[in-house]
């Protein structure tokens, strides 16, 4: 099993390789691989209508318990035949599609590792593994979007998407980890056994959220709709196989996966029932209101998982199974569509409603194929999508809570969806209203096999639901639903109310149709909702994060090496005193200060020093700035000598004194020093920022000499200089033996820096020589 | 006799240094040097974490002075796995400077100085005594100091002075720090400085000495609001200088945040963990808003280092055995692909002629393999799984969750999300983008096979990095156990003192 995942990665690696041996026609033969999948998945067929589920284990990153844990049951069968087939007919498509661009080796490649992803997806119940190939699945979503990556509009949907989806993803990445901490493993069937232990866990409600919102967002749940219709940039036979059949349907897998854990509670029915119902107005409406074929395959789209989502929500058996069904028949009659419109497009040039009409005359088989996706889209007897249409409405009326209002919210949807079939089956093959000469093409036949399959399957299955369909899509609301119940596909229940709802559905949508135009003209305050509706949140967010960017580094990142230093050392200064606050310390632990105890060459000294700080604020000449340092110098020097460290003080002299010198040597080389003054509050600041953090430290040293110090070092060195150290002096065996490594890294320091000096000296690169 | 393991990683960098100052003017010999020397440090660390893996922490008394008079070195599995990382590192750079980095640099003193960086980073990371490290943290800063500023370009001298006058005040700190620390305990070496602090009863001098290290480390390591030499240094020097001392110099700091909190200052992390949490948060944030403003390559990169170093601190303050694996485990990923996307951007400035994002573009038309290598190691960066930064955000996380720090948690997870804007700007702009006429492109008409085969040296060690990178995230449980076990060695102080001290 871990073969069918990772095939699709194999072979994504070998693209490159095929397509240079193949030329153009590469595409069809790596369509075999998902043909190979969807065959092989196929054996497993007869087991899981059954009730089998077949898992296999494969280690990965055992420590962590994140394994490949595949599982094979109804629901997982149900998509990953759903994808694999989708992908050989999309592949087939695509190779004849994908001729004339440029790097169609690389579009091939990211198409197999989304379609490698998915199945993974589908698969793993295991929740990172899950999560990883739910990632990918977005990652190569963004490949595929910015596929025109010359076009702007694209690199931006294609940001967009990834940004809204990968944020989602993080979300639910943190509530898996959630789970996982609740329950300790992040083996789903292990969660299924124990889940009555997460639905009373306080941190429920944070695992229902942040798990919705990864399927919110990938599934274009409102108000997270918006990526959906930008990612129509990409190529249509990416719409068509990831923003309409499968990705998209990640997050609608996704909560079907997690109903049987997480389901049951009112907050997770009416969070779904919500976010679904407004989703799935909004796309019927905004469907209508455009012109442009692909945005309004994508909001139909979109207002068709609304419909999933609610009906999950909705939770009844009856929902359930019809949420599955419904699922299947959108799949055939989209896909079939989003091909259509991709055969248009290239065809004719456009993809705009109001320019294209009479289409059946040249393109007589794209034309067959959008009448039966239409007719199954409108739900027209007896036709899948009819039956899906059929058990929703059953659904909505059995429906536990606010039955009413779910019947009209879903009425309205279903009339929005026939007009719409109309528009297309009817507006822009057969009513011929010409404005000029034209003469286009049927597309080829390798455009055609997909639109065509899929449609005619739109009949097939409605025709013989009961022996196609209804043996897996059992298993599958058995298993969303975690019961036991049969499920019954006819095309024909008799003349009862549901039908009555049906008929009335095709009339108002006919209705609509006509009166579409007029519809598009009147801007039914929506024009409030665009300018200020998620896709302005979006921009604006995403203007307000580069804003703030800007201005934060600006702020920071000001370039005023004084400021930096004033930063570091406030901040030093803050933790030192909030450790002496907290603490409780005293300020001023001088505990025997003794007057008599100051001798008067040290004030001397004390004096000289604060001078010449002093004249050092004050003076803007280099010389006095060095001379006074100098002075600073010298008096801790000889402050070293007061307190017995003679060999310091004189290393400390010579320092000081070769400092001085060298400057004054260079100095006359050196440009005229430019100063740049100070605001007097900046200067204020500073003042206080440096005496502050003199203070601070006057008061930790002397806490800490105030604090006994007890050390084995010197009686060790003491007695063992001579002894083992060969040496009289203990601060020279020090140096050279005990401590020798010291000496040995400060000696390479120099020499480094003997290095950097001649290197800054006499190397001065001009900047046309940077490499 | 295997006490001679632990100092090799010292001797042989120290050595090739002073052969190459033997032979300054001749070059190729300086490259026969330094090639001998990064590879046998390869070797020497590798037999290193080996022997550590296989028979616990190693150590060696310097002269053998007894611990705690003398100096220590000790191995422990966070320092060989860093080690490690470094010598590999080092080798990889080395390989692509030998194209990357320009004759008169050669000339004064690339070589010897590439190599005293490489001793100064595995001093520090060997250091069992704080004034040694101190000495450890000399050499690094004066190393990468010649390094950024040898060429001497306008922009090369503004930045590292920059990086030279607040590294020095780092060093200060810290050097306040050791005194503070030889006052309370009269000691130097860290096992025993470990042994001791507990029974100091004033715990607030304790906690006050914590700060110095804190600060002056933080500014090593590149903490908000300490961080500002980074961005103003990183960008200026060739891509293989940038590349070695961003990808590690401020991993070091970070190491060495973890040993003083893990090792000495212990029992002081609870009083600074609501400082560390804030400190780490801002960091991720600030880092991430630093590169999405930048409009060049290496600037971005070089925030993305704070925002990165931000979710090590958040380890840090979390300090649970997992959250300290997390953090092992994130140092060397980020070590590596830090390093691996600075040399990327030195293969785009050979391609392209600017790490301007307003001059670049058309690299993913013209140049799809260099495209490939680096979307595998920024998607990595941003943490896409399966790649290493994946784990390494999980494992946080996880951390986090489990002892629930749900704010930290939340402010990981946005910074994330807001990484892809950064790293998608550089994908737009240099990859994706149509390169813009005229100026800055004229090196462009190159087909792919005649400058891969052209900068094959350049194009080496990316390769390599991206292979080590790519196993790391697939094949990461290795790697995950390592980190898991060199955190669960870092918990057990008392082993650590009984092998130093003998006790």
């Amino acid at each position: 099993m871990l073969l069918i995942v990772l095939i699709g990665y194999i072979c994504a690696l070998l693209v490159p390789v095929i397509a240079k041996a193949l030329g153009r026609s590469h595409g069809y033969l790596i369509a075999l691989v998902p043909l190979g999948v969807f065959v092989y998945l196929s054996t497993y067929f007869n087991r899981i209508v059954e009730g089998e589920v077949i898992s296999r284990q494969y280690n990965w990153v055992p420590s962590l318990d994140v394994n490949f844990t595949f599982q094979l049951d109804g629901l997982s069968l149900f998509f990953g035949l759903l994808i694999s087939f989708f992908g050989f007919l999309i592949f087939v498509y695509a190779a004849a599609y994908m001729k004339g661009y440029k790097e169609s080796d690389k579009f091939f490649m990211y198409l197999l590792i989304f379609m490698a992803s998915m199945l993974g997806l589908v698969m793993s119940s295991n929740l990172i593994a899950l999560f990883i190939f739910w990632e990918l699945t977005s990652f190569s979503s963004y490949l595929l979007i910015g596929f025109s990556h010359n076009a702007k509009t694209s690199r931006n949907a294609a940001l967009q998407a990834f940004l809204v989806t990968a944020s989602g993803g993080l979300a639910l990445l943190a509530g898996f980890i959630i789970l996982g901490e609740v329950t300790q493993t992040y083996e789903l069937v292990e969660i299924l056994s124990i889940h009555e232990r997460v639905i009373d866990h306080p941190y429920y409600l944070a695992i229902v959220i942040l798990i919705l919102l990864g399927a919110f967002t990938k599934s274009a749940q409102f108000p997270f709709h918006f990526w959906l219709p930008n990612a129509m940039a990409a190529p249509t036979p990416v719409s068509a196989y990831l923003h309409s059949a499968t990705m998209v349907k990640a997050g609608i897998y996704l909560i079907a996966r997690f109903n049987p854990t997480l389901g049951g509670t009112e907050i997770w029915q009416f969070t779904l029932m919500i976010a679904g119902g407004i989703t799935m107005l909004l796309g019927a409406i905004l469907a209508i209101q455009h012109t442009d074929l692909k945005k309004i395959l994508a909001y139909t789209t979109i207002s068709a998982l609304g419909i999933l989502v609610l009906m999950l929500g909705a939770g009844t058996s009856l929902a359930i199974q019809s949420a599955m069904v419904f699922l299947l028949a959108h799949a055939l009659y989209k896909g079939a569509l989003f091909l259509i419109t991709g055969n248009i497009d290239k065809q004719t040039g456009s993809r705009d409603v109001l320019e294209l009409s009479g289409l059946y005359k040249f393109m007589p088989f794209t034309g067959v194929a959008a009448f039966l996706a239409c007719f199954s889209m409108a739900g027209v007897l007896p036709f899948f999508g009819f039956i899906g249409k059929e058990l929703i409405y059953e659904a909505a009326l059995h429906a536990t809570v606010q039955h009413i209002a779910l019947l009209v919210a879903v009425i309205v949807s279903g009339v929005a969806f026939v007009a719409i079939a109309i528009e297309i089956g009817y507006g822009l093959f057969i009513q011929n209203i010409s404005f000029s000469e034209r003469n286009y093409k049927e597309a080829p036949v390798a455009m055609l096999v997909a639109p065509v399959t899929l449609a005619v399957l739109g009949l097939v299955f409605g025709l013989f639901a009961g022996v196609l369909v209804q043996p897996l899509l059992t298993q599958v609301s058995n298993v969303v639903g975690n019961e036991d119940l049969p499920l019954e596909l006819h095309f024909w229940h008799g003349f009862n109310l549901v039908l009555m709802l049906s008929l009335l559905t095709l009339l108002l949508g006919t209705a609509l149709f006509f009166v579409r135009k007029g519809i598009r003209k009147i801007p039914l305050h929506l024009d409030y909702l665009y300018n200020h509706g998620p896709t302005a949140w979006y921009d604006g967010l995403l203007q307000l994060i580069k804003r703030f960017a800007r201005l934060q580094t600006s702020y920071f990142q000001n370039g005023y090496l004084r400021n930096y230093i004033a930063v570091i050392v406030a901040f030093f200064s803050f933790m030192l005193a909030s450790v002496l606050w907290q603490f409780d310390l005293k300020i001023f632990p001088v505990a025997n200060f003794d007057i008599d105890n100051v001798r008067f060459y040290e004030v001397i000294i004390l004096a000289f020093t604060l001078v010449a700080v002093f004249v050092f604020f004050k003076t803007r000449s280099r010389l006095t700035s060095i001379v006074t340092m100098g002075v600073v110098g010298y008096a801790v020097a000889i402050i070293f000598i007061f307190f017995g460290a003679p060999d310091v003080a004189i290393t400390q002299f010579l320092i000081e004194t070769l400092t001085v010198v060298l400057f004054v040597l260079i100095l006359h080389k050196l440009p005229p020093l430019r100063f740049y003054p100070l605001k007097s509050f900046q200067n204020g600041l500073y003042i206080i920022i440096s005496i502050g953090f003199g203070l601070l430290m006057t008061s930790v040293l002397l806490l800490v000499t105030e604090h006994p110090m007890v050390s084995g070092l010197k009686a060790y060195f003491a007695e063992n200089t001579y002894i083992l150290g060969k040496g009289k002096n203990a601060v020279n065996v020090i140096l050279v033996d005990f401590r020798a490594l010291d000496t040995m890294g400060e000696i390479s320091v120099l020499a480094i820096a003997a290095i950097g000096i001649v290197a800054l000296l006499k190397l001065k690169l001009v900047k046309g020589k940077m490499k | 006799m295997m006490g001679v393991l632990v100092i090799l990683p010292l001797l042989i960098p120290l050595f090739a240094a002073i052969f190459c100052l033997l032979s300054w003017k001749n070059i190729n010999g300086q490259r026969m040097i330094v090639l001998a020397g990064s590879f046998l440090l390869l070797v020497g660390s590798a037999f290193l974490l080996r022997e550590v893996w296989l028979h616990g922490i190693q150590v060696m008394q310097i002269g053998n002075w007894p611990a705690p008079f003398g100096i220590t070195l000790v191995a422990d599995l966070l320092s060989a796995g860093l080690l490690l990382t470094t010598s590999l590192l080092g080798i990889f750079v080395f390989i692509f400077s030998i194209p990357n980095i320009n004759l008169e640099r050669k000339e004064y003193g690339f070589y010897p100085i590439l190599m005293f960086l490489l001793f100064g980073i595995s001093g520090a990371l060997l250091a069992g005594d704080i004034f040694n490290l101190y000495v450890w943290f000399e050499v690094m800063l004066m190393s990468s100091f010649v390094l950024l500023s040898l060429g001497g370009t306008k922009n090369q001298l503004e930045g590292s002075v920059k990086y030279l006058v607040i590294n020095f005040l780092a060093s200060s700190i810290f050097l306040a720090g050791i005194g503070v620390i030889y006052g309370l305990t009269g000691s130097l070496n860290m096992a025993q400085i470990s042994l001791l602090l507990p029974e100091i009863a004033d715990k607030g001098l304790v906690t006050l000495a914590a700060i110095f290290f804190l600060v002056g480390f933080g500014i090593k390591a590149g903490l908000f609001p300490l961080f500002f030499w980074l961005p103003a240094a990183y960008h200026t020097p060739p891509s293989a200088i940038t590349a070695i001392i961003g990808g590690l110099l401020t991993k070091v700091g970070v190491y060495v945040l973890v040993r003083f909190f893990t090792l000495i200052f212990f029992s002081e992390v609870p009083y600074l963990q609501p400082y560390l949490f804030v400190i780490a948060g801002l960091t991720m944030f600030v880092g991430v808003f630093g590169a999405i403003a930048q409009n060049d390559f290496r600037k971005i990169l070089s925030f993305s280092i704070i925002s990165q170093i931000g979710y090590m601190i958040m380890g840090l303050a979390i300090h649970t055995p997992l959250a300290i694996a997390a953090v092992v485990y994130f140092i060397i990923h980020n070590m590596l692909v830090k390093t691996n996307l600075f040399l990327i951007s030195g293969v785009v400035y050979a391609a392209a002629g600017s790490f301007k994002l307003k001059k670049l573009g058309s690299i993913y038309a013209k140049f799809p393999f260099i495209a490939f290598l680096f979307i595998i190691s920024a998607f990595s960066l941003t943490g896409v799984p399966p790649l290493s930064g994946f784990w390494a955000k999980f494992l946080l996380i996880k951390a986090a969750v489990a002892s629930n720090y749900f704010i930290i948690v939340g402010v990981a997870l946005v910074v994330s999300a807001l990484s892809i804007i950064y790293i998608t700007k550089i994908w737009n702009e240099v990859f994706w983008k149509k390169a813009p006429d005229g100026e800055g492109s004229e090196k462009i008409f190159y087909n792919q096979t005649s400058f891969l085969r052209l900068n094959r040296l350049l194009i080496l060690p990316v390769v390599l990095l991206t292979i080590i990178i790519v196993a790391m995230g697939f094949y990461a449980e290795p790697f995950l156990d390592f980190s898991v076990q060199a955190a669960e060695q870092l918990f057990n102080r008392d082993n650590y003192i009984k092998v130093i001290l003998r006790k």
